[in-house]
């Protein structure tokens, strides 16, 4: 286990970079297992868009705190991770997938946009890359979404039983704290209550033309930013850290 | 830069931007728009690249494809960097390389298309028949770079590069 001494932007790039890297390997658990051949493609393609993310996200994190990508990806416990609850959430059946995909790429996608105008060089320049790959991510599960909400009773059924399942997770996308209002303030990432109306046009055009109905505002989920998760996501990293922790320092 | 460092500059510039991209082998780094540059500073040469997608598998092996073909040509110890800024794009794609993409049965991105429409996509003509009458059977095919595609006249399947 490493420690780190985390400061406004470190913090900053490790929750950025849990989300992706997180979300990330869910997606991968699809491969092999997708509906149909082609996507199970779309889930590895996009598993490694957001594998890259993170990378990059994590180099960034690691020159300045002094460690590795891998020793960030691979050596650090579920309390130090940083990602939202959204995205550990468990694949479930492919509607899950899918609602979990589009509530968040519709907030990934113009939140990289915005950030694209980070007065951080590095920022700015993983936020180019990353806002060309969210609009495929988000278009991908909106024209699921629609195939499932509108589709046969039974994936109109389950893709309803996703997002009433799913919703209390996504306020916590536009949280922030006292460490992001000073980045916030000198436009190092940009606002996510700034988001909020793109998100919510986004996702309300979306349920709407699947026929599904907007869950009303009910209570919501918060903690994953300060290391509270649910116990998904210790699961997923005892996968995921298996090798480095049985074999540390084992590379190819 | 000395006469010496320019002179292998331009000898390793060359040997770079011979080596052939390991997922589309008919199209080189420099036809994508992968390699960005080389510089020499007193003998030492460093070569520039940038992925296509951020997590696109192929930039370790491009990598040591350049250090072995620059080392082929007695070029030792060259660097590699990588860098994301200024972004790839579809633009930088040459006319050579649109050509190359269309007689490897790849589509080559439409011109002007709009990556940005949630519900539309454009139809790119078939690399087989020329037909513009073809489907979106994926938006995600071989690679993260391309998608899957099918001409509904000749019937066949066939890769498109997407617009990006």
């Amino acid at each position: 286990m490493i420690t780190i001494d985390e400061n406004p932007l470190i913090s900053q790039l490790l929750r950025r970079a849990d989300d992706a890297l997180v979300l990330g390997h869910r997606l991968s658990e699809w491969c092999g297992h997708a509906p149909t051949p082609e996507e199970d493609l779309a889930l590895a393609n996009i598993a490694l868009d957001q594998i890259g993310l993170a990378r990059a996200l994590y180099a960034e994190a690691g020159a300045r705190s002094g460690h590795t990508e891998d020793q960030l990806a691979y050596l650090r416990t579920d309390r130090q991770y940083r990602n939202c609850l959204l995205v550990e959430q468990p694949n479930g059946d492919f509607a899950h997938t899918i609602v979990r995909q589009l509530l968040y790429s519709a907030f990934a996608d113009p939140f990289w946009r915005a950030a694209g105008g980070s007065t951080a060089e590095e920022i700015a320049a993983i936020a180019a890359k990353a806002e060309k790959e969210s609009a495929y991510h988000l278009r991908h599960s909106a024209e699921w979404l629609i195939r499932l909400g509108d589709g046969t009773d039974e994936s109109h059924r389950r893709a309803s039983a996703a997002v009433e399942a799913l919703w209390p997770f996504t306020d916590e996308l536009f949280e922030t704290d006292a460490a992001d209002a000073t980045l916030i303030a000198t436009r190092v990432i940009p606002d996510p209550q700034a988001i909020r109306p793109a998100w919510e046009s986004t996702v309300g055009s979306a349920l709407s033309r699947a026929t599904l109905a907007r869950p009303s505002a009910g209570w919501m989920q918060t903690g994953g930013r300060r290391g509270r998760h649910s116990e998904q996501l210790g699961l997923l990293l005892a996968e995921m850290q298996y090798l480095q922790r049985a074999y540390p320092g084992a590379n190819w | 830069m000395n006469e010496r460092d320019e002179a292998l500059r331009r000898r390793a510039l060359v040997c770079a931007a011979s080596v052939v991209d390991p997922e589309i082998p008919a199209l080189t780094i420099a036809d994508l728009g992968i390699l960005r540059g080389v510089s020499v500073r007193d003998g030492e040469v460093e070569v520039t690249i940038t992925p296509t997608y951020s997590g696109c598998p192929a930039m370790t092996l491009i990598a040591l494809d350049i250090q072995t073909a620059l080392a082929r040509a007695g070029i030792a110890n060259a660097h590699i960097r990588t860098v994301l800024s200024p972004a790839w794009t579809t633009d930088w794609l040459t006319e050579t390389a649109r050509a190359k993409l269309s007689e490897a049965g790849i589509a080559p991105p439409p011109p002007g298309a709009s990556r940005r429409a949630l519900f539309t996509e454009e139809a790119p003509r078939c690399p087989h028949c020329g037909s513009a009458d073809t489907e979106q059977i994926s938006e995600f095919g071989s690679t993260a770079c391309k998608a899957l595609h099918r001409c509904r006249a000749c019937r066949e399947p066939f890769d498109a590069f997407k617009c990006h």
